[in-house]
């Protein structure tokens, strides 16, 4: 491991999370499903739903100036916002520029990663690189997702597992031996298919798997994606701590990616780490994509839970099939 | 003895009475278990034995019967 030339660390966080609030009752209305299946099956009792008149990146700039407001810095002293996300509003421009406007950034540089789940985990480790090249001092990072819009709301499946929210980090220069002391980020092309939502282009294989719903909805295995997931949480968690020395016995806290109560405690159990060390959202939020680990790491803030010299692991995997870990010390 | 290992990992996975569980149990229809449930059990028997069960072989499994024979072939 490379020393780096100084310490990047999080230094402000925000999240939003829309007011409308979608039960596991409200869904027994909707397919064929009972909230006792989906608390067994997922761990989750309920999700917020944004209003489908509103664009996702509203949601993306709450929760960037409740992060600024967190870390006590103006608009004006952003250099970078990188965005992460699978629900874009457009093509072009980029929900990152949208955000950079209205928040009034008007120095910074802006731009979208898209790395599903995985993608704060990603768009961190990309603002970290930027800020340690030296020309850019202060970076916004938001996750931000509206999975409703891209839900078939007809398909058991997949309708009850899936919200809507946003949570955003503020990245700066921190003391020396603070901040994100190591990174490790994973992609794997070659099982692109087992977890997609179409856009412009809708195979035959995919169109099958969709004839009675929406064509771009998110469709996935989910007995392939379950054991992707479990084992890449557990992997990625020990190569980030071994390469620092560390192990989990070390570390205060874990975020990792929400997407399943039964993936995370799968994991957990196979790390050894206690569920006391975890901060638990998806049982009121749904799976949240990119936004699961900055909203989580915002409330957890909030309650005065993360002291300063915690150690943390963030880690996630998603759609790509991409997953990445980072090991944090808080400020 | 393979039968009793698995027998234990399958009353700890799926939450059955070890009374309840025979040779020829199918895991969904019989111990009432779902897909994510077997995905555990698979990954919990390649643990608890060592092995990597490809994913064309873990189909192939539905019996606890299946799953003591492939042990017995592969470890």
């Amino acid at each position: 491991m490379m020393k780096l030339a100084k310490s990047i660390g999080i230094i402000g966080t925000g999240s939003y999370l829309p007011e409308k609030v979608l039960t596991n009752f409200d869904l027994e209305k909707m397919v064929d499903t009972s909230n006792e299946w989906i608390i067994k099956r997922t761990g989750i009792s309920e999700r917020r739903i944004l209003d489908e008149k509103l664009p996702t990146y509203s949601m993306g700039i709450e929760a960037a100036k409740r992060a600024l407001e967190n870390a006590e810095l103006q608009a004006e002293d952003v250099d970078l916002i990188v965005y992460a996300s699978v629900t874009d509003d457009f093509y072009t421009p980029s929900n990152a520029c949208i955000i950079q406007g209205a928040i009034g950034a008007c120095k910074a540089i802006a731009f979208d990663v898209n790395a599903a789940c995985t993608g704060f985990i990603y768009a961190l480790v990309v603002a970290q690189q930027f800020l340690l090249g030296g020309n850019y001092k202060n970076a916004l990072v938001i996750g931000c997702e509206a999975l409703s819009k891209i839900t078939d709301w007809k398909d058991r499946n997949t309708c009850v597992l899936f919200g809507d929210g946003a949570g955003a980090a503020v990245l700066g220069e921190v003391d020396e031996g603070y901040g994100m002391l190591n990174s490790f980020l994973g992609s794997d092309g070659s099982s692109a298919m087992v977890l997609n939502a179409p856009n412009l282009y809708v195979s035959e294989e995919e169109r099958e798997k969709r004839k009675n719903g929406k064509l771009d909805s998110l469709w996935m295995d989910g007995a392939e994606v379950f054991k992707f997931a479990v084992k890449t949480m557990s992997s990625a968690t020990v190569k980030v701590l071994e390469e620092l020395n560390m192990t989990v016995d070390d570390i205060q806290h874990i975020f990792p990616h929400q997407a399943n109560t039964r993936i995370i405690d799968g994991a957990i159990k196979k790390l050894g780490i206690t569920d006391d060390k975890l901060y638990y959202i998806i049982q009121k939020y749904g799976n949240i994509s990119s936004a699961s680990i900055p909203v989580a790491l915002d409330e957890a803030n909030k309650e005065g839970r993360l002291k300063k010299g915690d150690n943390m692991v963030l880690v996630g995997f998603g759609g790509g099939l991409t997953w990445g870990s980072i090991v944090l010390k808080w400020v | 003895m393979v039968f009793e290992k698995v027998k234990k990992l399958v009353v700890e996975q799926l939450g059955v009475e070890e009374d309840d569980i025979s040779m020829e149990s199918s895991f969904i229809d019989d111990l009432g278990a779902d897909s994510l449930d077997i995905v555990e059990l698979i990954m919990a028997l390649e643990e608890e034995f060592s092995l990597e069960i490809p994913d064309t072989e873990a189909e192939k499994i539905t019996t606890v019967g299946d799953a003591v024979e492939y042990i017995t072939k592969n470890s």
